[in-house]
């Protein structure tokens, strides 16, 4: 439950692991190398309460069904109804009022029960259960109506509506706001939530059912130790111990049943092994159009006199500025009446007038192809990852040819499935390996991961290539053992990877040149950025 | 659609009845020929000093399910209507109160209350700017108002 503990232990077992794998460097290693390997088989994922050997990236969660989360939830709604002798739907909303920390409730509530009461929309226990009224000379303060015989509702803070605004309103809430367990009286400033047993004789059948959805949602929204799976279609929800404040410190990747694989801390795919915050800031750099600013300045000069921006796209170096009518060199920046009669070739590099000029000019240009050689490889490993979804599907084409053709069986040719696992899994870490080095600061450290990230890159396009090979091909056995020998090698490889980074990630050892704790700079405070910043 | 519709309609019948016999001092209401779109004018009753002998042009857009949602209410800039200067009012006359987003809305609100808690909002104001990004967001924005996620992070202003 408490990430140091699992964080501790994770460090410490990193040490009876390495000694392991450079052992086995000379790609030896068989089918027996692949405990490394928990990708390919989803079923690890529950049972990692107690994993043989414990990796420096790997973190312990759980993968929960939705059958386990309405279990949790009655069962601490049944445990809070015994103990503190209220009713169910009032348990159920004050374990939600207080994030379903249990114990931290009937603390509370044994203390001042009529606070916590209050506080949690409560209020004091009414008699009788809510029901529709109809009361004479009752004007609805939301629809003006005053007809007589108006049905009208009100909980117990006794701000009564008619009951077909009350409806209006409860359907905007669940429906359209996606609201359920913190819905308020309608009226103005009134904090008061409305009870489950108020929400049924006023919902209809349909929004009922989407209602208790939202509150089942909130189990899991609520827990900071719980998150949704984020993959299309699946109701799993894993919990893990790492808490956001470990984020610099450790990339909690999580697995879930239905193999989908994600970062508990950021929600975002597999990113190992940059950090969260790395992430974010590289996706934001690759989508912002400072980009398009820093090619401008990377591939445009100025006019040393007006400033104007000046893409050459053709001529000899004498420029005359448009604007200025400024004369100057192309090549050195400076006056181009002190080229004399040396015209159309400048020789004249040290001259001091251009010197300047060009020192701006070349320190933008070095940031940007620095930028570009990261970004470069790490959208072509993206690339090569959506590829290699395509390869997996022509694999399973493969997998029933070769069985066909040579005679193989199912389990034989199982090992082109598992060189596809390797390659997405390893692809989409050398992806991140780049905008990780992205924000490296050079050390010795960053030596020893570059040497990792080559042999990593290079084991990889190796495999890429075997696994293309003609399906007469793969049926030789020869080129199924180096197959088998190479999905294990990358597996190894990644792992060895990953170790070091978290490693040293775990002991602060890795320099950025950026800040890692720090918020993101964004947009106006009173407005949230991302929409600002949507075209 | 139109059960929601007139269900606006209704309030809104009401709402312009009792406008129309009488608003609070600094109200007028400027037209409303239909039940999608009214205009009104509000100025400062006091006297700030960012605000005296200025009238500002209200915009009101009325959706099929108000009052349960809140009205789209912006600034309009005329050559005799400024868009009043304020740390949460954006020089498009896009406004960042959360009376006028989901959380911060009732449905007991209304036309009226809108205008006044605007004018006190102005009234209590005494600082000359607009909101930090105001050139960008002003650039950049093509959303709408209720279609802005804003962040409401200081009452106080």
């Amino acid at each position: 439950m408490d990430s140091e503990d699992d964080f501790m232990s994770a460090v410490s077992s990193e040490d009876d692991i390495l000694p392991d794998d450079s052992d086995n460097d000379d790609m030896s290693g068989g089918e027996d190398d692949f405990d490394f390997d928990d990708e390919p088989d989803p079923d690890l994922g529950i049972q990692k309460d107690a994993p043989p050997k414990k990796v420096a990236y790997d973190i312990s969660f759980k993968v929960y069904q939705p059958s386990d989360i309405q279990k949790q939830q009655d069962d601490l709604i049944n445990e809070v109804n015994m103990i503190l002798d209220i009713s169910k739907e009032e348990a159920a909303i004050l374990l939600r009022y207080f994030r379903w920390n249990k114990e931290r409730l009937i603390e509370d509530y044994m203390d001042k029960p009529l606070k916590v009461l209050e506080a949690a929309g409560l209020f004091q226990a009414a008699a009788g259960p809510p029901k529709l009224e109809i009361i004479p000379g009752f004007v609805c303060d939301i629809c003006c109506e005053e007809e007589e015989g108006l049905q009208s509702f009100s909980i117990k803070c006794g701000h009564r509506y008619c009951v077909d605004c009350y409806r209006h309103y409860l359907s905007q809430k669940i429906q359209e706001e996606g609201e359920a367990a913190r819905i308020q009286c309608p009226a103005d400033g009134c904090n008061l939530i409305i009870d489950a047993r108020s929400l049924d004789i006023l919902v209809t059948p349909e929004l009922t059912e989407r209602y208790h959805q939202l509150l089942n949602r909130t189990y899991v929204e609520d827990k900071d130790t719980l998150k949704w799976c984020p993959a299309p279609d699946c109701q799993n929800a894993v919990e893990c111990g790492v808490k956001k404040k470990d984020l610099d410190k450790v990339v909690p990747t999580v697995s879930c049943l239905c193999s989908h694989r994600f970062c508990f801390g950021c929600i975002l795919n597999d990113h190992q092994p940059a950090p969260c915050e790395l992430v974010k800031r590289w996706l934001k750099k690759c989508a912002d159009d400072s980009e398009t600013a820093n090619w401008i300045s990377a591939n445009t000069k100025e006019c040393p006199k007006c400033n104007s921006t000046i893409e050459k796209n053709g001529g000899c170096n004498h420029m005359t500025c448009r604007k200025c009518k400024h004369e100057f060199c192309w090549m050195c920046m400076g006056l181009w009446s002190e080229h004399g009669t040396s015209w159309y070739s400048c020789n004249r590099f040290e001259e001091k007038s251009g010197l300047d000029a060009r020192d701006a000019q070349a320190k933008s240009r070095v940031s940007l192809e620095r930028y570009l050689h990261y970004y470069n490889r790490y959208a072509n490993h993206e690339q090569s990852a959506r590829l290699d979804k395509d390869i997996y599907h022509k694999t399973e084409k493969k997998m029933v040819q070769l069985q066909k053709e040579s005679g193989m069986s199912w389990i034989e040719v199982q090992y082109l499935n598992s060189a596809s696992q390797a390659l997405q899994t390893c692809r989409q870490t050398l992806m991140w390996t780049y905008a990780f080095a992205f924000y490296l600061a050079r050390n010795n450290q960053t030596e020893i991961f570059e040497e990792n990230q080559k042999d990593l890159e290079m084991a990889v396009e190796g495999l890429s290539g075997m696994f293309e090979q003609p399906v007469v091909e793969l049926a030789k056995s020869n080129l199924k053992v180096e197959i088998m020998d190479k999905t294990a090698y990358c597996n190894k490889r990644r792992v060895i990877l990953l170790e070091d980074t978290a490693h040293n990630l775990a002991e602060g050892r890795w320099i950025f040149n950026v800040e890692l704790t720090g918020v993101m700079p964004s947009g106006g405070p009173s407005s949230n950025s991302n929409s600002n910043s949507r075209r | 659609m139109s059960a929601q519709g007139q269900f606006a309609t209704k309030r809104l019948g009401k709402e312009l009845q009792k406008i129309n016999n009488s608003l609070p001092p600094g109200i007028v209401l400027v037209s409303a020929d239909n039940f999608e779109e009214w205009l009104l004018d509000i100025k400062v009753l006091d006297t700030n000093p960012l605000y005296t002998n200025q009238t500002y042009r209200l915009k009101f857009k009325f959706g099929a399910s108000y009052p349960i949602e809140p009205p789209e209410v912006v600034f309009v800039k005329l050559p005799d209507r400024p868009i009043p200067i304020h740390p949460h009012i954006y020089s498009n006359g896009i406004i960042c109160l959360d009376l006028l987003g989901q959380q911060g809305w009732s449905p007991v609100q209304n036309v009226e209350s809108v205008c006044m808690s605007l004018q006190s909002m102005l009234t209590g104001n005494t600082k000359d700017e607009r909101p930090p990004g105001d050139e960008e967001f002003v650039r950049a924005n093509r959303l709408r108002p209720k279609d802005i996620d804003f962040y409401y992070h200081d009452n106080n202003v």
